[in-house]
């Protein structure tokens, strides 16, 4: 049996000498592996860097089977990040989360179209000119991965009170607003809602929001999507928060 | 087949063409083959191919200034006077230093990193020889510190990773251009390479 697909390789692992176990997000099939042969020779080893968005040939005898990718790149994304620390730390970031978070084989199109923009935001100066333009971009991501999987934060109201207005805070057992004056007694336990996930949030944006977004999202990535399998998060994830803590303080 | 040789114990042919098989480049048929050429040519090649495993082995180290893989440590690289100390090349592994040193125009010294930052495999920062790294960079002496870790993307996030942490030594830290091949026809290289090349263009 076989398929055609496009999608985005996640991974890349090494099997023997010069083949490669990939990972590909694709869109009608979701997260897939396959043996690409020779892919960590020196003619195909660029075709499987994590990033590249490719067309796929899936083929293997059962459905069950691992199976042959033949990859074609359509375009390399890690490539044009390589030279931004910071941007190809993101890509990297939302790579590891998606290999991580999402089960295999299971299609998750509207996760698969969200990586491609929030690829091309990184890529392109013009759609995000600087970290808290695509950091906003990535934190609206990983949010968009949690509401796929069935975990949607609700941001537009107070959980307590039901105002829509002063929302400052996220409570950290429902996932649900909580305005500033419910809040307040218990600022310590809940976690920041920053300015541009409020409802009609807009205004300037600094790093710290950006760390903040990147804080809440992780935390609930964190508790629904990794602690149940009993996994830590993605290290190239905990490396973006890290480095832009850095440059944010 | 191993009864055919009348083997399957340690010692006998079929655990040499075992092991022969284990060596990279060399699949069973081709061990096979280096086998036999091997028990044809016992006194001429074997036997001194055997010395010398056993003597590399028992006398190889690993220098403990750039953790490269010599007889001596520190290793011929790290001792030659006739090196330029002001300059250190960083480099993922020994064949990469080795591949380095190929080259005619680079007389600096070296740094294995010993692998790259790697989300998938678990390889953070603390398992990469980059502390000593950073300890070599603050001697006076140290200049420039050349970045060669592959073009891929982990070896990119390790080279901004490592361009970070000596930041503060004030070592000028500079990495190789990536791009067209010597020899390289447009029409064969991937996108991304061409990407590369594109954005490092210079005036001529």
């Amino acid at each position: 049996m076989d398929w055609h697909d496009d999608g985005i390789v996640l991974s890349a692992r090494r099997h023997g000498e010069t083949s490669a176990i990939v990972h590909v997000l694709t869109r009608d099939h979701g997260v897939h592996a396959g043996l690409v042969k020779g892919g960590f020779a020196k003619r195909h080893r660029s075709t499987i860097e994590p990033g590249n968005r490719v067309h796929t040939t899936w083929r293997a005898r059962l459905a069950e089977h691992l199976g042959n990718f033949a990859l074609e790149c359509t375009h390399a994304h890690g490539a044009a990040l390589m030279d931004n620390a910071n941007r190809l730390a993101a890509m990297s970031a939302a790579l590891a989360v998606a290999e991580a978070a999402l089960p295999e084989r299971e299609p998750h199109p509207a996760t698969l179209e969200a990586l491609e923009a929030l690829l091309d935001a990184l890529e392109h100066i013009d759609i995000a000119p600087d970290a808290t333009a695509w950091g906003q971009l990535y934190v609206r991501w990983e949010l968009g991965l949690l509401s796929e999987l069935g975990f949607r934060l609700d941001l537009s109201h107070c959980a307590s009170t039901g105002v829509t207005e002063d929302l400052l805070w996220v409570s950290p057992k429902s996932g649900r607003a909580v305005s500033a004056s419910a809040g307040e007694p218990y600022a310590a336990q809940l976690l920041a809602l920053p300015g541009f996930l409020r409802l009609g949030g807009g205004g300037q944006v600094s790093l710290r929001d950006i760390i903040q977004g990147l804080k809440l999202s992780g935390y609930f990535i964190e508790r629904h999507l990794f602690a149940p399998h009993d996994r830590a998060m993605p290290q190239a994830r905990a490396r973006l928060v890290e480095r832009l803590a850095k440059q944010g303080v | 087949m191993s009864a055919s040789h009348g083997m399957g114990g340690p010692g006998t042919i079929e655990a040499l063409i075992q092991l022969l098989a284990k060596v990279p480049g060399l699949g069973p048929r081709s061990a096979r083959r280096a086998a036999l050429h091997l028990l044809k040519r016992r006194e001429s090649l074997m036997e001194p191919l055997a010395r010398a495993l056993k003597d590399t082995a028992q006398s190889v180290k690993t220098c403990s200034i750039c953790h490269n893989i010599d007889m001596t440590d520190p290793c011929h690289v790290c001792t030659d006077p006739k090196r330029d100390r002001s300059q250190i090349c960083v480099v993922e592994e020994v064949g990469d230093l080795w591949a380095m040193d190929r080259v005619v125009g680079f007389r600096g010294l070296y740094h294995v990193l010993g692998g790259t930052l790697s989300a998938l495999d678990g390889i953070g920062p603390e398992d990469l020889n980059v502390g000593q790294l950073v300890e070599r960079a603050k001697n006076p002496e140290v200049k420039e510190v050349i970045l060669a870790t592959n073009a891929t993307v982990d070896g990119q996030t390790t080279a901004h990773y490592i361009a970070e942490r000596l930041s503060n030594t004030g070592v000028t830290v500079s990495a190789l251009a990536h791009g067209v091949p010597v020899g390289g026809e447009l029409d064969y290289l991937d996108e991304g390479t061409l990407f590369a090349a594109l954005k490092a263009r210079k005036p001529v």
